[in-house]
């Protein structure tokens, strides 16, 4: 097999690195978390992975992340809008405070949160005479979920806004698209597999997320607690191998549904053509 | 530059095992509430120490959530003594690692046992809701905050307590079942710790009752006024034994047994007692326990054992997955 020799040097020394690299951070631990299961038998993983609570703790995760990383990805798309296209004062803080939830320790942001959106906290109480409760409810784990996912959106749609130039707009403009035809036909498709790739990071964050959701989820069993839960839940009773099950559970189940957004942004980079380079 | 890189490296690696010395200081793994309690027993031991070797020693404190903390201790953190509040998380040192001899509760005064607590209940000022005994609290319209019993030893505490109490009062175990069904039916929410919990009924508003350790409830009154909440002594509840251990494998190896023994010895003397009661610690050795009658109201305490034969037992029947805790929530 012949090679296509590069313009830069090194790299089979820097694949080496890299499959080193991945190994020792990635793969090795993630291995060692599926041999543990092999551990069990069969009907012990069955039995470990199906239980009423583990599933509609699956749900909840799933379900939350999924609605979470939806909302992200309008108001995640909204904010870079506003911080790529229009100047106004205080527009610097604006963007920093966009990565707050990344820097802040999530148990801070729980706990927060939960201050917030209880009964007695500053919007909870506003919610509370319609009678919608926030924290300690399934909602509060979205909205937790939603704020920790919000900067991956932002910081991967931002870019390729600002490098979109105007005068394609106006060009299209000039040939006599509407505002809706300029979005829908020249800006959707340039953004569309960054904003793919911002879901996708927002959603697989808000699966393995713990601290800042146990402060505000309540935690009832078959209602408000989520997958990472069950596994600390698990641990604590000395339980590893049952631990690790649902963990390679929620491991495959993402994997599969990372791949399914992948495979979606492959299919779309190939039906709209290229346009973000 | 990059051979002096590697020669720095390496000497700064060479030079970390050398700074440690052997036998001058002991490293005391605990649970996660015990931070103020071990701050003033360790100084005080250190004193002493002193006074009686002329060494200086230091005490290492780690803290954190009690089976997390074990967990540690099993996969090789090199734990001088383990103190921990509640007896299964030493046990494991034992069961997965051999670190300790079986029968480690022999090895000192009291079954090891230096210090206990015990669930109460905390109410808002007034007690609204007539809050009086365990009864009280399985009354539709009460709300109770627990810790989850399934992530938390304060939690499994309090629940054992609701089922011991209706043992001792003659009822079978399907009477029993049916009380902590009815219990936990009222809790609206099941934080991970105790702390958690005390944090959702104190600055949240959640709830008519908190279950807590006694020495939990005398801190929040410290922290923030008695004038806020009222403490109510059940009938009856369960002993919460916070046992000590010194790790054999790890003294052995550092040549630490001496120091680590006499630091557990004296969790039980006089000054150790006098110190865990100042943190409402109940103190367990019977001289000191007269001093501090007024503090600690006289209580019907029973231990896990004389209700669930033991601690093992216990956690099999209603803690582990599928157990009777799980029932009450997918039945």
């Amino acid at each position: 097999m012949k090679r296509k020799a590069s313009v830069l040097p090194g790299f089979k020394l820097s694949l080496g690195f890299a499959i080193l690299y991945l190994s020792l951070v990635v793969l090795i631990p993630l291995s060692a978390a599926f041999l543990k299961t092999f551990t069990l038998t069969w009907a012990e993983f069955w039995q470990s992975v199906s239980a009423p609570r583990v599933v509609a703790s699956y749900k909840l995760t799933f379900g939350a992340s999924l609605i979470a990383a939806i909302i992200n990805v309008v108001f995640g798309l909204l904010t870079a809008w506003v911080l790529t296209r229009y100047r106004f004062f205080g527009k610097k803080i604006i963007d920093a405070f966009v990565d707050f939830p990344f820097a802040l320790p999530t148990a801070v942001a729980g706990i927060s949160l939960s201050a917030i959106y209880s009964t007695n906290g500053w919007i909870g109480s506003l919610f509370e005479p319609v009678g919608i409760k926030v924290a300690y409810t399934p909602l509060g784990v979205v909205v937790a979920l939603t704020f920790i996912g919000l900067p991956f959106v932002v910081r991967t749609v931002q870019p390729v806004l600002e490098d979109l130039s105007a005068e394609v707009e106006e060009a299209a403009a000039s040939l006599g698209a509407n505002r809706w035809q300029v979005f829908y036909k020249i800006i959707f498709p340039a953004i569309w597999p960054a904003l793919i790739t911002g879901f996708a990071l927002a959603f697989a964050r808000a699966i393995g997320e713990y601290g800042s959701v146990i402060f505000i989820a309540g935690n009832m069993p078959m209602v408000s607690e989520i997958t990472p839960l069950i596994i600390i839940t698990k641990l604590e009773q000395y339980d590893y191998a049952g631990a690790t099950a649902v963990a390679v559970v929620m491991l495959v189940i993402s994997f599969a549904l990372l791949f399914l957004i992948n495979a979606l942004q492959w299919w779309s980079n190939r039906r709209l053509g290229h346009t973000a380079s | 530059m990059f051979k002096y890189l590697i020669s720095l490296t390496v000497a700064l690696l060479g030079a970390v095992p050398i700074t440690v010395s052997a036998e001058t200081s002991i490293l005391n793994v605990s649970y996660d509430v015990s931070r103020e309690y071990y701050k003033d027993l360790n100084a005080a031991f250190i004193t002493y120490w002193k006074e009686k070797t002329g060494e200086t020693i230091t005490v290492n404190q780690s803290h954190g959530g009690s089976t997390k903390q074990a967990r540690s201790v099993v996969d090789g953190l090199q734990a001088d003594v383990i103190t921990m509040n509640r007896s299964p998380d030493i046990d494991i040192l034992h069961e997965k690692a051999k670190l300790i001899p079986k029968d480690w509760q022999g090895r000192l005064p009291n079954n090891s046992v230096p210090t206990a607590s015990t669930p109460v209940f905390l109410v808002r000022k007034g007690n609204p809701k007539q809050i009086k005994d365990w009864d009280d609290l399985v009354k539709p319209n009460v709300s109770v905050v627990i810790p989850n019993p399934k992530t938390s030893g304060n939690g499994k505490y309090s629940y054992l307590a609701a089922w011991g109490y209706v043992v001792r009062k003659g009822g079978d175990e399907a009477k029993a079942k049916d009380f902590v069904t009815k219990l936990f039916k009222n809790v609206p929410v099941l934080d991970t710790g105790g702390r958690g919990a005390t944090t959702t009924f104190v600055q949240r508003d959640i709830g008519d009752v908190l279950i807590t350790f006694e020495s939990e409830v005398f801190l929040i009154q410290k922290e923030l006024g008695s004038d806020k909440f009222e403490i109510v002594y059940p009938s009856v509840s369960i002993l919460a034994e916070n046992p000590v251990a010194l790790v054999d494998k790890v003294v052995d190896k550092r040549k630490s047994r001496a120091l680590a023994q006499a630091y557990l010895e004296f969790h039980f003397s006089e000054k150790g007692q006098q110190i865990a009661a100042q943190h409402y610690l109940r103190p367990q050795v019977s001289a000191t326990q007269d001093q501090f009658v007024r503090v600690f109201k006289p209580l019907e305490l029973f231990r896990v054992e004389s209700i669930f034969g033991s601690w093992s037992k216990a956690e099999k029947t209603h803690f582990s997955d599928g157990g009777v805790f799980d029932q009450i929530y997918t039945r």
